[in-house]
C-alpha cells in the first residue's frame, strides 16, 4: 500500500485531503531507483487550479516518456495545511512518491500570473530549500521557472537558478542530457548552470549584472562572462502536430477548475491586439492538424472518462479547420459527452453550433469588445466593430438567447471619459436590439452583464511603455461607468461588475518590475502574504507595508510613461517580435491606426524568421 | 434495459476520497471501462447510477454498493475485469450482478451494516480482549437503553442507541478463522501492522441500523462506549472498516404487483427450505444477494 507523507491526524483535519494523496487516474508510477533524474513539477497554487493546467500535463507526459526521468507533481498546500507543515516542520512532498521535494534534482515551477509570486516562495519555504538562489548548495534541487511570466523574469531573478524562456517541448531533452553529463564528470551546480546558459532559451540570472541610473532606470544589463550569451531567444515548437500531446491526461478525484478534456487546437493569435501579451509572445500562430486533434479527442475521452471536451486557443474562430473539427466532435460524440466552445466569434456558424451543443436558455453569449468606443478599439487594435456586435447579438436574440456578457478594460492608454461612458451605452444599444423583437416572440427581459477589469501593461506588447494609474483613479473610472449606466433607457436589463483595484496595482509592479522588486516579494511573504490571487487571502495592507519597508516606489513602476529608448528589464529576451515592430505599433496606437491581422497582411513583426505557421501558410 | 448492482471495496489512500467524489470517480470509470450505461433524458444527460449508503471520509470498506442501468452487458466476470482494469489502487470491483427489472434501488433497501473498529497501526489498545468483552457486556447487554445527546446546528436531540445496535461483540483479528467468518476480503488491506508478536488484535464487531430513516454511525457508538467507561475517546486512533451492507430479508425488493407476488412466493419457498434443514431464516440479506450473476 502507498505510504503517505501526512498522517491521518493531519489529513482528516484539513480541507479536501484528496489534494495531497496523489493516486489519481493516469498518474505515473515508476521505480525511483531506476531513474537518473527526479523532477518535481510545480504549479504554485492550490491543487484544483494547478491540476487544470494543460502545460504541466504536456510536460509531465513528455518527461515521463523518458526512462531516465521521473517527473512528479507538487502544488501549494492550502493555508490550513501550510500552518501545520510549518509548525511540525514537515517538508513539502511530491504527490507520486510522497517524498520531500528537496531530494529531487529539479524543482520546476510554472509561472502563469503575477499574483502567484508569493506562492513560489511558499513552495520553496515549505520544501526547506533556501529562498535565495545564491544560498543554495549542491544538496538542493535546481529551481527552474517557465511559463508566460518568465518573459519578464527579473522580479523573480533572486529566487530561481534558471529560467526556461518559451515553449517547453523543445529543449528539456538537451537540459537533461547536460545535467547527466555534468554530474557524471563530477561537476557541481555552478558548472551545470554555466553550461546550461548556452542552451537556447535558458536564462541563468546569476550570470548577468544590472546597473542603474540615479533616477532608478536601468543603465546597463550585461552578462558577467564573455561565454554567457548577451541575449536569450525564446524557444518555440514550430510543428505542433508531430509532437508530444498527452493521450492519458491525469484525472483528479476532486473537481478541478478544468474538469474536462482540453484540446489545444492552435498556439498564437493572428489578431494583434495591442494590450495582449499572449498575442505577441506566441507568434507565429501555428495550427495543429485536424486529424491529429480528432485522434487526440478520441483517446483522451476514452482514457479519462471525462464527460466534457473543450477546445483551447486564444481565438478558436480563427482555426482554419474549425467546422470540420466541431462537426466531427458532434457526430462522433457518445451520449453524455458535452462539448464546450470558448472564445468563438458570434456569427451564424457559431450560433448554429452552439444550438447543437448547449442549452440556449441557460447559456449566455460572450463578447469582449474590451473598449466602449470605436476610437479606443482602434487604439487597442481590437478589430471588433459595433456593427458586428449588434448583428451577432441580433442573430442570437432571434435564435432564442437572452443573456449577454460583455468584457471591457478600463485604464487603457488614451482613454477619455467619453470612452468610459460608451461602455454602458453600447450595452444599452444591445438591449435595444433585443427589444426590437416583437414582444410575443421574445422570452421576457434580456440580461446584459458588463464586466470591467483594469488594464495592466505587459512586457513585449506595444503598450509596454504605457503608464498606469493609482487605485483611486481606477475606482473613479469604474464609477463613471456605473453612473452612466443609470442613465440608460434599458438600465433594468443591465448589470455592472468591476474588479478591485488593489491587485491591479501590484500586478503592474510585478509585470514590469526589475530585480529590485524581488525584495518586496520576500518581505510580503515574511509578513504572511500568500494566495494573493484569492480575494479571501489577499491583504493589501501587508503589501503596502512591504513596499514601504523596502523603500521601493510603486509609482516608479506604474505611473511613469517609459521612453521608447529606455532599457527595459526584459530587453535581453528575444521573443521573436522585434522592438521596432512594438514601437511602430505604439505609435499606431497613439494615432488610432488599425493594423490588419496576419491573415490579411504581414506587418513584419519579426516572427517570420521562425519560418512557419501563419507566416508561411498564408503568404500570397 | 438491465439493472445492475455493483459491489466494490475501498481501502488505503482512497479512504480520503469523500462520497461525492467517489460517485464522480465511478462515473468516469464506467466510461473508461466501456460499460454500456444508460443516460437520463434532457439537455444534460447523466448516468443512471445510485449509491446505496454513503461512507464517511477515513473509513475503509469491503462492502460498498451502487446500482446502474445499462442497455446491454457482458458477463459478470468480463464486466468486473473491464472495471478493474481501469481502477486506481485502493478500489476494486467485487461483484457485478443483474437485478430484476423492477428492483428497488439499493439506497431504499439499506437497513443494516456491519463494521469492524480497531486500533490503527502505531496505537496501543487500552485493554485486552477479555477486558473489552467485559466492558461491552456492561455497555451493551446490561443497559436497557443507551441514551446519548446529539448536537445539531440548532438544537440537542436525545437518542437511544440500544435499538439501533443489532449486535456488538469483541473479536480477535489475529485469528484467521475470525477474518474468514467476517468475510474480510484481503486481511492485509486492513493495515493491522506487523506487530506479529502480539497474540491478539482486539476489534469491535458492530451490526447497526443504517439507512435513510434511521441511521447510526459506528463512531457514535464507540464514543458512547468510551464515555460510559470513562475512557478517553480518540477518534483518530481507531480505524473503522465497513464489512457489508444489508437489506431486510423479509422486505420485498421489487416493485409491481406481479413481481411482488412472485417474490413473495420465492420467499416462502426459501423459508420452507430453511425449516426443512433446521436452519433459521436469516433476518438480513446482503444487497448483493438480491442479484444474480450474468453468465
Amino acid at each position: 500500500m502507498r505510504k503517505l507523507a501526512l498522517n491521518d491526524e493531519i489529513l482528516l483535519n484539513v480541507q479536501k485531503p484528496a489534494r495531497y494523496i496523489g493516486n489519481e487516474v493516469n498518474s505515473v508510477i515508476k521505480d525511483k531507483e531506476n531513474v537518473d533524474i527526479r523532477f518535481a513539477m510545480c504549479f504554485p497554487d492550490v491543487y484544483e487550479i494547478g491540476m487544470s493546467h494543460l502545460g504541466i500535463q504536456i510536460l509531465y507526459d513528455m518527461f515521463n516518456q523518458r526512462e531516465d526521468v521521473y517527473c512528479e507533481r507538487v502544488y501549494s498546500p492550502w493555508g490550513d495545511l501550510h500552518k501545520i507543515m510549518k509548525e511540525q516542520k514537515i517538508p513539502l512532498f511530491t504527490l507520486e512518491t510522497q517524498e520531500p521535494v528537496k531530494h529531487m534534482d529539479f524543482l520546476g515551477i510554472t509561472i502563469q500570473y503575477e499574483m502567484c509570486y508569493t506562492n513560489i516562495l511558499q513552495i520553496l519555504d515549505l520544501s526547506q530549500i533556501p529562498l535565495l538562489s545564491e544560498k543554495r548548495t549542491d544538496e538542493d534541487p535546481l529551481v527552474i521557472g517557465g511559463g508566460p511570466c518568465t518573459y519578464n523574469p527579473e522580479p523573480l531573478a533572486d529566487f530561481f537558478d534558471l529560467f526556461y524562456i518559451g515553449e517547453g517541448e523543445t529543449q528539456y531533452d538537451s537540459l537533461f542530457e547536460l545535467y547527466k553529463t555534468v554530474r557524471n564528470q563530477g561537476g557541481n551546480r555552478q558548472d551545470f548552470l554555466r553550461a546550461a546558459c548556452k542552451i537556447p532559451g535558458i536564462y541563468v540570472p546569476s550570470l548577468y549584472e544590472v546597473t542603474y541610473h540615479e533616477d532608478g532606470r536601468i543603465a546597463s544589463f550585461m552578462s558577467k562572462f564573455s561565454d554567457v550569451p548577451q541575449r536569450v531567444e525564446k524557444e518555440i515548437q514550430m510543428d505542433l502536430t508531430n509532437t508530444v500531446y498527452p493521450r492519458n491526461p491525469l484525472v483528479p478525484f476532486i473537481k478541478a477548475t478544468q474538469d474536462r478534456v482540453v484540446l489545444e487546437i492552435q498556439r498564437g493569435c493572428i489578431r494583434g491586439c495591442r494590450f495582449c501579451q499572449a498575442g505577441m509572445i506566441y507568434r507565429p500562430t501555428r495550427e495543429r492538424n485536424v486529424e491529429m486533434l480528432k485522434e487526440c479527442a478520441k483517446y483522451m475521452l476514452k482514457n479519462t472518462g471525462h464527460e466534457e471536451i473543450s477546445l483551447s486557443s486564444l481565438s478558436s474562430s480563427d482555426y482554419s479547420q474549425l467546422s470540420e473539427l466541431i462537426n466531427y466532435l458532434i457526430e462522433s460524440k457518445e451520449k453524455g459527452v458535452n462539448i464546450s466552445l470558448p472564445s468563438l466569434r458570434i456569427d451564424a456558424f457559431s450560433l448554429d453550433v452552439m444550438k447543437k451543443v448547449q442549452d440556449i436558455r441557460k447559456s449566455s453569449l460572450t463578447f469582449a469588445p474590451e473598449a466602449g468606443s470605436q476610437r479606443l478599439r482602434n487604439v487597442i487594435n481590437k478589430g471588433l466593430t459595433e456593427e458586428v456586435i449588434l448583428n451577432g447579438a441580433g442573430l442570437a436574440f432571434e435564435g432564442g438567447w437572452q443573456k449577454v456578457k460583455l468584457y471591457f478594460m478600463l485604464g487603457l492608454p488614451t482613454e477619455t471619459e467619453e470612452d468610459m461612458k460608451e461602455i454602458p451605452r453600447l450595452a444599452d444599444r444591445i438591449a435595444r436590439r433585443y427589444y426590437e423583437i416583437p414582444k410575443e416572440k421574445r422570452n421576457g427581459k434580456c440580461q446584459i452583464t458588463i464586466s470591467t477589469s483594469f488594464f495592466v501593461p505587459k512586457p513585449f506588447t506595444p503598450f509596454q511603455w504605457a503608464s498606469m494609474y493609482d487605485k483611486e483613479e481606477y475606482l473613479a473610472r469604474a464609477r463613471v461607468v456605473n453612473e452612466e449606466m443609470k442613465e440608460q433607457l434599458n438600465r433594468k436589463s443591465l448589470k455592472y461588475n468591476w474588479h478591485e483595484a488593489d491587485v491591479t496595482v501590484l500586478e503592474g509592479v510585478f509585470a514590469r518590475g526589475d530585480r529590485r522588486v524581488g525584495q518586496v516579494l520576500l518581505k510580503a511573504y515574511e509578513k504572511g502574504c500568500m494566495f494573493d490571487a484569492w480575494s479571501e487571502c489577499f491583504d493589501n495592507q501587508k503589501w503596502m507595508e512591504a513596499f514601504q519597508e523596502c523603500g521601493v516606489s510603486i509609482d516608479f513602476y506604474n505611473l511613469r510613461e517609459r521612453n521608447v529608448d529606455e532599457i527595459l528589464p526584459w530587453d535581453f529576451i528575444d521573443c521573436g517580435v522585434s522592438k521596432e515592430f512594438l514601437k511602430r505599433e505604439w505609435r499606431n496606437a497613439q494615432q488610432e491606426q488599425v493594423t490588419p491581422n496576419c491573415l490579411i497582411r504581414c506587418s513584419g513583426c519579426g516572427a517570420a524568421r521562425f519560418q512557419g505557421g501563419v507566416c508561411v501558410e498564408h503568404q500570397n | 434495459m438491465l439493472n445492475i448492482r455493483i459491489k466494490f471495496q475501498k481501502y488505503g489512500v482512497m479512504r480520503f476520497i469523500g462520497h461525492l467524489d467517489m460517485m464522480r470517480y465511478f462515473q468516469k470509470a464506467i466510461r473508461r471501462a466501456g460499460i454500456d450505461i444508460a443516460y437520463s433524458e434532457g439537455f444534460s444527460p447523466h448516468q443512471i447510477m445510485s449509491f446505496a449508503a454513503p461512507l464517511g471520509v477515513g473509513i475503509t470498506s469491503d462492502g460498498e454498493y451502487f446500482d446502474i442501468e445499462v442497455h446491454s452487458s457482458l458477463s459478470s466476470q468480463a464486466s468486473i475485469q473491464a472495471l478493474n482494469d481501469v481502477m486506481v489502487e485502493g478500489v476494486s470491483v467485487l461483484e457485478y450482478k443483474r437485478l430484476p427489472n423492477t428492483a428497488k434501488t439499493a439506497m431504499s433497501l439499506v437497513t443494516a451494516a456491519d463494521y469492524l473498529i480497531y486500533m490503527k497501526k502505531g496505537y496501543t489498545s487500552p485493554c485486552d480482549i477479555s477486558q473489552f468483552e467485559k466492558k461491552v457486556h456492561e455497555f451493551y447487554e446490561n443497559q436497557s437503553e443507551i441514551v446519548i445527546t446529539k448536537h445539531t446546528k440548532k438544537r440537542e436531540i436525545k437518542m437511544d442507541l440500544k435499538p439501533l445496535i443489532y449486535e456488538m461483540k469483541v473479536v480477535n483479528l489475529k485469528e484467521t478463522q475470525i477474518l474468514h467468518d467476517l468475510n474480510v476480503k484481503n486481511p492485509q488491506l486492513l493495515d493491522l501492522g506487523s506487530e506479529s508478536e502480539q497474540p491478539e488484535i482486539p476489534a469491535f464487531f458492530l451490526r447497526v441500523c443504517t439507512g435513510s430513516s434511521d441511521n447510526v454511525k459506528p463512531e457514535l457508538i464507540l464514543e458512547a462506549f468510551c464515555r460510559f467507561h470513562n475512557m478517553s475517546y480518540e477518534a483518530l486512533s481507531y480505524q473503522i472498516h465497513r464489512l457489508e451492507v444489508y437489506a431486510k430479508a423479509d422486505e420485498i425488493p421489487v416493485k409491481g404487483e406481479k413481481e411482488r407476488a412472485k417474490y413473495q412466493k420465492y420467499l416462502e419457498e426459501q423459508e420452507k427450505i430453511c425449516q426443512q434443514n433446521g436452519r433459521e431464516f436469516p433476518k438480513f440479506l446482503t444487497l448483493g444477494d438480491l442479484g444474480e450473476i450474468i453468465n
